[in-house]
């Protein structure tokens, strides 16, 4: 059991533990909150919970601190003469509130958006579905797990017509191989780092294999490490498909009683040999068999997935190809058998379940009209009120109808597109349009937030009460521990009161939204999921507190939860029950209900083959690197909670690029150099960090934006945010933007004044000694109690 | 034997769908979906040029292999014109036109393909069936590709 409190408190003189969960990554890591004196004084994990058994990782032994950050909102603000200046909550939210009807009255709902987080509570966003789909009826609403998680519910989606994931952390423990492809779990999630950790230094440890250009700390544990040429990974994997299916390594008896479609992949996979494969890839062909050696003989083999898929060219497709080696191999629903789609945000999963990413919540399918009915019961509308005439406008889309003038309202919540989408000369510019009215809805004034019409100051974990659910679908209560700041609310609070003011009505004229609080809306959303895949009916806030998370569906049948799905090879598949009929992996065009019948009557999994795509923008004689932007271990999306944690702040206190010693070499570049990284779009000054990343490519983190730059939104006198650099354009399926594949040239701007301000613990190791070790100080200190076959012992030890 | 005519107009009209295609993508530089996947398209197209061209030879007919092309310059004015106007929110009605342009030229490209599969399998012409089995799935997904844009782009452009 991990523990970190303010320094001089002894844990004995903490007055209260409040029960809460990981907000600052996906894992959902049970911990307690230390509260001493009505403030948040530390954090302990909680040793009796599934997920994490006590451990925590570095952002949330520090993370804490960011709370009590003097910068912290306390009052809305609105503009006034092109200033922003503080006001009421009438005064903010009646601005908001007749913008809003203006705009309804003038063009309807289709001139309001609303992007939401992946970070806000499950009871926040079904609330704001039911008030942006029910309520004003529009269609644009997304969640920033566009960026993050979206690759993963369509991967889902296209194999078993439903969200939802598959495995379960306790797959870990039971795998004799793991394959992590694009997942740089040692530092997107710790703590399951740890487990695999734990297997490996045990009995019969489990091979790994790990997917990444980057020299991971997986990469440096795997028995076999493929740096592919970044977007080819639809190549990759065809060519392991095409060894496992050469080799026999398949369940053909699976094959034919559970999927669809294996006709196809055998005939697509054929021409991707390994040779082949190596050729596009640029991989050692013997690397291929080797790999797809280790996965045919595995006898219980788990997958991962994360961002090196998700972000990259034909993201869909890729992630695809991975639940295809299951299902060939008949590797699903059974210990050690499963596929985890990650998701890179704490509460994703709830933003897809819930609606907040526009879809509609339970998993119900808008293209099935009967789903829609039965959600216009739950909420008692017309079902021609609720959009489904198309599918939601996905968040790259909505910037697109902000630009042209037709989205006149957009409402961001709990997220900083101003640093996290891309090509951000383009987005300030949308957002600087006078003609768009833009209400944010945050912690800390963020870039995003200078540019707003209104600024609204919210509460945040540790200040408000709300479920959340990681990525194995383990629910966990989130407890409120201390009063935010000032005047700051709860986001599900400043949502309700919207509802009020705007006096949205049921088709009885009763009040639309019928809860009034984190609990009323719990047991709101239970019903709403009531018969549906992600069923919540059997919890509730008395049997999620003081226990363990309990993993959905969780009802009747399966009061204590679900560890797998899909066990024996039953799927949701059947087209009346099914989230989805999917999409073509190319045009991303949807397939209509008869197409999806034809294709899968009996409600099996769905085999889809893809061909392999070159990107759209590849490297040439002027931009010749391939450039990625990705994350660090210290940092959690645009560093608004992390670099105000002092020691997650000094242990990547500023921007830097990485790239191989031969390139760096061949440009004249030494470590701590500063250098110019640029692209057609725009450029970024990073000191250079020599590591052991695939020649040809660049890789710069994409957490670092202006606010600590004196610099207010954008770039002064040089870019600092990798997405100054990157491209407009998604993977045509998900809608994910594509952060990791853009052609690049670098310079050198001048010497170094020492190493690159990045960490030497991760990733982004130096190749040799700079002089300079990653590590905290007395501040820093956490301890660490050991469970030993019943007894404890403690020993505390610098993190 | 009218296979020959059938085989000319064919590879006419994919080239014009083509065509079609890139036009779209180079007004709509703005419009992303439109812009990256005009191309992607455009280039199924200017593959089944090809391959008509190939097989057409068997059919008393000498078609060009390489598919229309034009003038980078006049790529880049319309690219250019996109950058310039398509950031003001005019030419969105541009876009539903090009869209309904799109769909309908490969519904007729779709229209010629069955004509040749049907004849190719009363003759039993099978390297012929096997290039219709190849274009003919692309040209649907090409269709089906312009009829989700228009769904998706309709509501939004026709109500603001």
């Amino acid at each position: 059991m991990d523990t970190h409190l303010e320094e001089g408190l002894d844990a004995d003189a903490v007055d209260r533990w409040v029960q809460t969960a990981s907000i600052l990554h996906s894992n959902g890591d049970a911990l307690d909150i230390a509260v001493k004196d009505g403030r948040i004084a530390g954090v302990r994990g909680r040793a009796e919970d599934r997920v994490n058994h006590g451990r925590l990782g570095v952002k949330d032994l520090y993370g804490w601190q960011a709370n009590a950050s003097p910068d912290r909102l306390t009052r809305p603000l609105v503009r006034v003469d092109g200033e922003l200046v503080e006001t009421d909550w009438d005064t903010a939210m009646e601005r908001i509130v007749t913008r809003t009807r203006e705009l309804l009255d003038e063009q309807g709902a289709s001139a309001l958006g609303f992007y939401t987080t992946g970070q806000l509570f499950a009871e926040e966003y079904y609330t704001l579905g039911l008030i942006a789909h029910g309520g004003l009826g529009t269609n644009h609403v997304d969640g920033n797990t566009r960026l993050c998680t979206a690759t993963a519910a369509a991967a889902l989606k296209e194999s078993f017509a439903c969200d939802g994931q598959p495995g379960s952390y306790t797959d870990i423990d039971h795998a004799d191989v793991i394959a992590l492809y694009g997942h740089n779990m040692a530092e997107t999630q710790s703590v399951l780092w740890m487990r695999i950790l734990d297997r490996l230094a045990g009995p019969n440890p489990p091979q790994l294999i790990c997917v990444d250009p980057r020299p991971t700390e997986v990469a440096r544990h795997a028995a076999v490490h493929l740096a592919p040429r970044p977007g080819t990974n639809v190549a990759l994997m065809n060519g392991l498909l095409h060894e496992l299916i050469a080799h026999g390594h398949i369940d053909r008896d699976y094959i034919s009683a559970h999927t669809v479609g294996y006709a196809e992949l055998e005939q697509r996979a054929q021409e991707y040999t390994p040779e082949h494969v190596a050729q596009i890839c640029d991989v050692p062909a013997e690397q291929i068999r080797e790999a797809a050696r280790i996965i045919g003989g595995a006898e219980r083999l788990l997958s991962t997935v994360l961002q090196g898929f998700y972000q990259s060219h034909q993201a869909t497709a890729a992630s695809v190809q991975v639940n295809n080696v299951h299902l060939i191999r008949g590797m699903l629903g059974r210990p050690g058998c499963g596929i985890l789609q990650m998701n890179g945000q704490p509460t994703a999963q709830n933003t897809r379940e819930c609606g907040g990413d526009g879809d509609l919540p339970g998993f119900r399918n808008w293209s099935n009209d009967e789903h829609v009915a039965d959600l216009a019961r739950v909420w008692n509308v017309e079902p021609s009120r609720i959009p489904h005439y198309g599918p939601p406008t996905h968040v790259m889309q909505m910037m697109r109808y902000a630009e042209d003038g037709s989205i006149r309202l957009m409402w961001v919540s709990g997220t900083n597109p101003a640093v996290s989408l891309p090509e951000l000369a383009r987005i300030r510019a949308i957002f600087e349009q006078d003609r768009l009215f833009l209400v944010v809805q945050d912690l800390y004034l963020t870039e995003t937030a200078q540019l707003a019409d209104v600024v609204l100051p919210a509460a945040t974990w540790g200040e408000k009460t709300g479920t959340f659910t990681n990525v194995d679908r383990t629910v966990h209560l989130s407890e409120k521990a201390v009063d935010p700041p000032g005047e700051a609310k709860a986001d599900l609070d400043i949502f309700l009161d919207y509802a009020r003011r705007l006096d949205l009505r049921d088709k009885d004229g009763e009040p639309l939204v019928t809860w009034h609080d984190p609990e009323s809306a719990f047991e709101a959303w239970k019903e709403c999921t009531r018969g549906r895949p992600c069923d919540y009916t059997g919890l509730s806030y008395d049997k999620l507190c003081g226990a363990s998370g309990i993993q959905w569906p969780c009802n009747e049948d399966h009061p204590e939860g679900t560890e797998r799905l899909y066990e024996g090879g039953s799927f949701w598949s059947d087209a009346s029950y099914c989230e989805s009929y999917g999409k073509d992996l190319v045009t991303g065009a949807p397939l209509e209900p008869s197409e999806y019948k034809a294709l899968n009557p009996e409600a099996k999994a769905v085999i889809k083959a893809a061909a392999y795509l070159p990107p759209h923008e590849v490297t040439s004689e002027d931009f010749p690197f391939q450039l990625i932007t990705g994350r660090t271990l210290y940092h959690f999306h645009t560093r608004t909670k992390t670099a105000r944690a002092p020691q997650l702040q000094r242990a990547a206190p500023e921007v830097w690029v990485e790239l191989c010693a031969r390139d760096a070499a061949a440009w004249g570049i030494g470590e701590g150099d500063l250098t110019e990284v640029t692209t057609p779009r725009g450029s970024v000054k990073a000191q250079a960090r020599i590591t052991g990343i695939r020649p040809g490519v660049l890789f710069l983190p994409f957490h670092y934006g202006y606010w600590d730059t004196g610099g207010g939104y954008g770039p002064g006198d040089g870019g600092r945010a990798a997405n100054e650099l990157t491209i407009t354009d998604w993977d045509p399926a998900s809608k994910q933007p594509i952060f990791k594949t853009a052609a690049a040239q670098i310079r050198r701007v001048s010497a170094g004044q020492g190493p690159a301000p990045a960490p030497t613990t991760t990733a982004s190791a130096p190749v040799g000694d700079v002089g300079f070790r990653t590590a905290g100080d007395h501040t820093a200190l956490a301890d660490e109690e050991v469970s030993v076959g019943g007894g404890t012992a403690t020993d505390g030890g610098p993190r | 034997m009218k296979l020959g005519l059938v085989l000319h107009e064919l590879h006419h009209s994919e080239n014009d769908l083509a065509q079609e295609l890139l036009h779209a993508s180079e007004r709509h530089k703005v419009d992303h979906s439109i812009y990256h996947l005009g191309q992607d398209l455009a280039e199924w197209s200017r593959q089944h040029v090809r391959e008509i061209a190939e097989i057409a030879g068997d059919y008393g007919q000498k078609l060009d292999h390489e598919p229309k092309s034009e003038l980078a310059t006049a790529r880049r004015l319309r690219e250019r014109g996109s950058e310039m106007l398509g950031r003001k929110g005019f030419p969105e009605l541009a876009l539903l036109h090009d869209l309904r342009e799109i769909y309908t030229k490969a519904c007729g490209v779709s229209a010629d393909w069955e004509m040749l599969a049907q004849a190719a399998q009363g003759i039993q012409h099978l390297d012929l069936l096997a290039v219709v089995q190849r274009c003919h799935p692309d040209t649907l997904r090409q269709m089906k590709w312009a009829n989700a844009a228009i769904k998706e782009n309709s509501t939004q452009i026709l109500v603001s």
